[in-house]
């Protein structure tokens, strides 16, 4: 075959995968906005359920997932955020640092439902925590924990040394040149980490099954003892519990739609953030 | 005093990291001790290699030799899906898009990362399975086949934006060198651009299927459920991570099932650990053999 | 003219790991003077200057035997105060680093953690050390705008008023004109003439020509080992070692 012919089949055919994922992505969207937007009303936003599931809105869904959020990010940013700095910053360079270093990035790794177990076995029963808010905001915070500290370490590693070198030139301590220098610095991309984190927290559904989540409530939740509903929980059960089908996976659909809306506004953002911080900086010559 | 004041933070740093890391050990020691009556119970060859997974059976049976190969078949065709769709889409962006197709594209892939699996599960729930029932004439669209589309789908951004990163270390000094030597731009890419990246995007394909591995909430809802040794691509399946999250709601707290679940979850930990560890292992010669250090 | 010794460098000896980067070094550093430090790359010359400040302390697995004295006082005594030592001796990298700052939050920076709490006093010691650094005339318009936004030349300049803000003792320059164009070479050199009526100068230089405008005194340092040390003029004319003869007129280095 001829040089040339074969080198466009080959950029046809590359052409041809990244048309197939997009396409795949257009679908995706394309199902749920058309097939949830009809269901969404200020009512659905609003209102409690009603007539076992049948009516009303998802209202304490939404509430959860966003206590749930709150709550894993309340007991995981500032422990992620110090475990980098300290590592970053503060540990002796050795073989034992290095070490957990490795295994921090593999936690990242782990399988959600991994966590889920985790939650169930130490929270839930062994602290007795029950099925609640509480136990599934901590599970969710530990399962978050390796990529908020991967993430913001990364950010810091990303700060020159000379900064640090100048400012400890000057004569700053290590902590005001952590303060004052290093992490204004870092500042954008340990955001930009956390705001993904959150996307990532705030669709997640396997840790909280069996932490935290709860088919049906009539209204909020009142204390952290108290289970919740959360959005995706709620649509796996809607698809597979419950008596009424059809209207069932038409709040369903309501649902992944809200969900879709929420985690990818965090991930445009975080998206926006990034570009944003690399027009901007430029680090001398 | 500073120096006071100096070591006190230095305290709380250490100790605020030395709490995350005890977090994250307990995991795994948890997950030892709430398997291990499984494995003493059942026995750990009866359990792996065990071809009945009847847990709530009089007597039941624990083996999950059919929930593994249910996991490795939906991986592998999630794999069949992902590195082509994955590293075709890098090698686009890298290779031929202009920097506005670029600066659209990433971002496309970026979201579809982000895409929160349940999400996929729902849209192969009401559309993709219905979908394939129809076309392919089966007796029910929740299948193998429909978990591993979904998850190949899901896999893609991975597979894509770490080749995109291995591609995109390579220096252009290479890509110069060939060309001037009168290859055309397409045997540049196979002769010298891909085999360059290859550690690269080797590790994002291992991280890509770690990842389709242990995702749970789009296997559970999509891929039937029936925990039999599959025969066919196109038939019902358990892997191991939907077994989990559909059985731990109704094992009882202390039981055998409860623990067999634990133990499932250990598995998958080891698992998805090795993955990542040849992953890492990988990519650090791989930076080595470019000149990147560390 | 009396010299006053500054900076005293007794038997020194510094490793990286297991490697010997220098080696027995005695070395005075003469108050109000410009001392220059020269030798090929690799033959330790920025390692010896970024001991005076202890600058080297961020760098795991290197250990000092011997000692450097500044003012008849050990720095590497236990109980010094590092961040003390190197507020007093002040140090300018070969690289311009301004922070991701303001060029007027550049210099404030160093008042502000040195305890200068009022901000009247602040702008009036940032104002001074922009002119004593002659970059004065270049800025003052655009003292809120980021100092990334200057020139290499200008930036480094900014470094040195950052540096004089602090009212150090000695100043360190390594390599200051490495990455610097011609013209800004030329200036930064000027500057370092006028600076020595305050303050005690240590540069580290690769290239000869700066060290024989600049400095009164030079060391020429080779594979660790300080090879000679005298006035620059003598050293420059007639060089007591051979080897110092032939790095000069350009046989190695």
């Amino acid at each position: 075959m001829n040089k040339k012919v074969k080198q466009n089949l080959g950029f046809l055919l590359l052409f041809l995968c990244i048309l197939t994922t997009v396409i795949f992505l257009g679908l995706i969207l394309y199902f749920i906005i058309i097939r949830g937007y009809s269901v969404l009303s200020y009512e659905f936003l609003t209102q409690v359920p009603k007539k076992s599931m049948t009516a009303g809105g998802v209202a304490p869904a939404i509430v959860g997932t966003f206590y749930l959020t709150l709550g894993a990010m309340i007991f995981s940013l500032p422990l992620g955020v110090a475990c980098a700095i300290y590592l970053s910053e503060y540990s002796p360079q050795s073989f034992i640092i290095n070490i957990i270093r490795i295994s921090i990035n593999n936690l990242a790794g782990v399988p959600s439902v991994v966590f889920g177990l985790f939650g169930l076995a130490v929270f839930v029963k062994y602290f007795g925590f029950g099925v609640s808010l509480l136990s599934g905001s901590l599970t969710l915070g530990i399962m978050v924990l390796p990529s908020i500290i991967s993430a913001a370490q990364e950010a810091l590693t990303a700060v020159p040394q000379s900064y640090r070198e100048a400012s400890l030139a000057l004569g700053a301590t290590l902590w005001e040149t952590i303060k004052r220098i290093v992490l204004p610095t870092a500042f954008p991309g340990i955001l930009t980490g956390i705001i993904l984190s959150i996307g990532r927290v705030a669709g997640e559904t396997a840790p909280i099954m069996f932490t935290a989540a709860t088919f049906y409530m009539r209204g909020y939740p009142n204390s952290i003892f108290s289970e919740v509903m959360a959005l995706p929980y709620h649509i796996y059960a809607l698809m597979t519990e419950g008596v009424h089908p059809e209207v069932q996976t038409r709040i369903a659909y309501g649902c992944t739609l809200i969900l879709l809306i929420l985690v990818l506004s965090m991930s445009t953002l975080a998206i926006i953030l990034r570009q944003r911080q690399r027009s901007r900086t430029y680090y001398g010559t | 005093m500073y120096k006071k004041k100096e070591n006190t933070i230095r305290w709380i740093f250490t100790i605020l990291a030395f709490s995350s890391l005890f977090f994250l050990v307990g995991i795994t020691i948890t997950l030892f001790i709430s398997a291990w009556p499984a494995f003493q119970e059942i026995g750990l060859f009866e359990f792996i290699l065990g071809r009945e997974w009847y847990p709530t059976y009089d007597p039941p049976d624990f083996g999950i030799f059919p929930l593994i190969m249910a996991s490795f078949l939906v991986t592998i065709g999630a794999a069949i899906i992902c590195v082509p769709l994955g590293l075709g889409s890098a090698l686009f962006i890298n290779e031929l898009a202009s920097q506005q197709q670029k600066a659209l594209l990433k971002p496309i892939i970026e979201i579809l990362a982000s895409i929160p699996s349940i999400v996929y599960g729902f849209f192969g729930m009401v559309v993709v399975a219905p979908y394939l029932q129809k076309l392919l004439q089966i007796p029910v669209g929740q299948t193998a086949f429909t978990g591993s589309l979904l998850l190949g789908i899901m896999a893609t951004p991975t597979v894509c934006s770490i080749s995109e990163d291995a591609l995109s270390f390579v220096p252009n000094s290479f890509r110069e060198a060939s060309l001037a030597l009168g290859a055309n731009r397409w045997q540049t890419l196979t002769k010298v651009t891909i085999p360059a990246a290859g550690s690269g995007i080797s590790t994002g394909i291992i991280l890509g299927m770690s990842r389709a591995i242990g995702e749970t909430m789009t296997v559970l809802m999509v891929t039937g459920g029936a925990a039999i040794i599959p025969t066919s691509f196109f038939q019902p399946v358990r892997p191991m991570t939907s077994t989990i999250a559909a059985e731990m709601g109704e094992a009882v707290v202390g039981s055998t099932h409860y623990h067999a679940l634990f133990a499932i979850g250990l598995i998958l930990f080891l698992i998805t650990l090795i993955f990542n560890i040849i992953a890492e292992l990988i990519s650090r010669r791989y930076r080595l053999k470019l000149g990147l250090g560390r | 003219m009396e010299l006053n010794t500054k900076i005293e460098v007794k038997n020194l000896y510094f490793y990286y790991g297991r490697s010997q980067v220098l080696k027995d070094i005695n070395l005075d550093i003469f108050e109000k003077k410009v001392t220059a430090i020269i030798g090929p790359s690799g033959c330790g010359k920025t390692t010896l200057i970024r001991l005076f400040n202890r600058m080297n302390d961020l760098i795991p697995k290197t250990r000092l035997e011997g000692t450097i004295l500044l003012d008849k006082k050990s720095i590497y005594d236990p109980k010094v105060d590092v961040v003390e030592i190197r507020r007093r001796v002040g140090m300018v990298f070969q690289k311009p680093n301004p922070f991701p700052k303001s060029i007027f939050d550049n210099i404030s920076y160093g008042l502000e953690i040195n305890g200068v709490s009022d901000r009247r006093k602040r702008e009036e010691i940032v104002i001074q050390s922009l002119k004593k650094a002659a970059i004065w005339e270049e800025v003052k318009d655009r003292l809120k705008e980021s100092a990334l936004g200057l020139s290499g030349g200008q930036q480094q300049r900014l470094c040195i008023a950052r540096c004089l803000a602090v009212e150090p003792e000695v100043l360190l320059f390594d390599e200051p004109c490495a990455s610097l164009d011609p013209i800004s070479t030329q200036k930064i050199e000027e500057l370092i003439r006028e600076l020595k009526k305050e303050y005690t100068i240590v540069i580290v230089t690769h290239n000869m020509q700066q060290a024989a405008r600049v400095s009164d005194f030079t060391a020429f340092l080779y594979l660790g080992e300080l090879i000679e040390f005298g006035e620059t003029e003598k050293l420059f004319t007639v060089p007591q070692n051979k080897m110092t003869e032939a790095y000069l007129t350009g046989k190695f280095g």
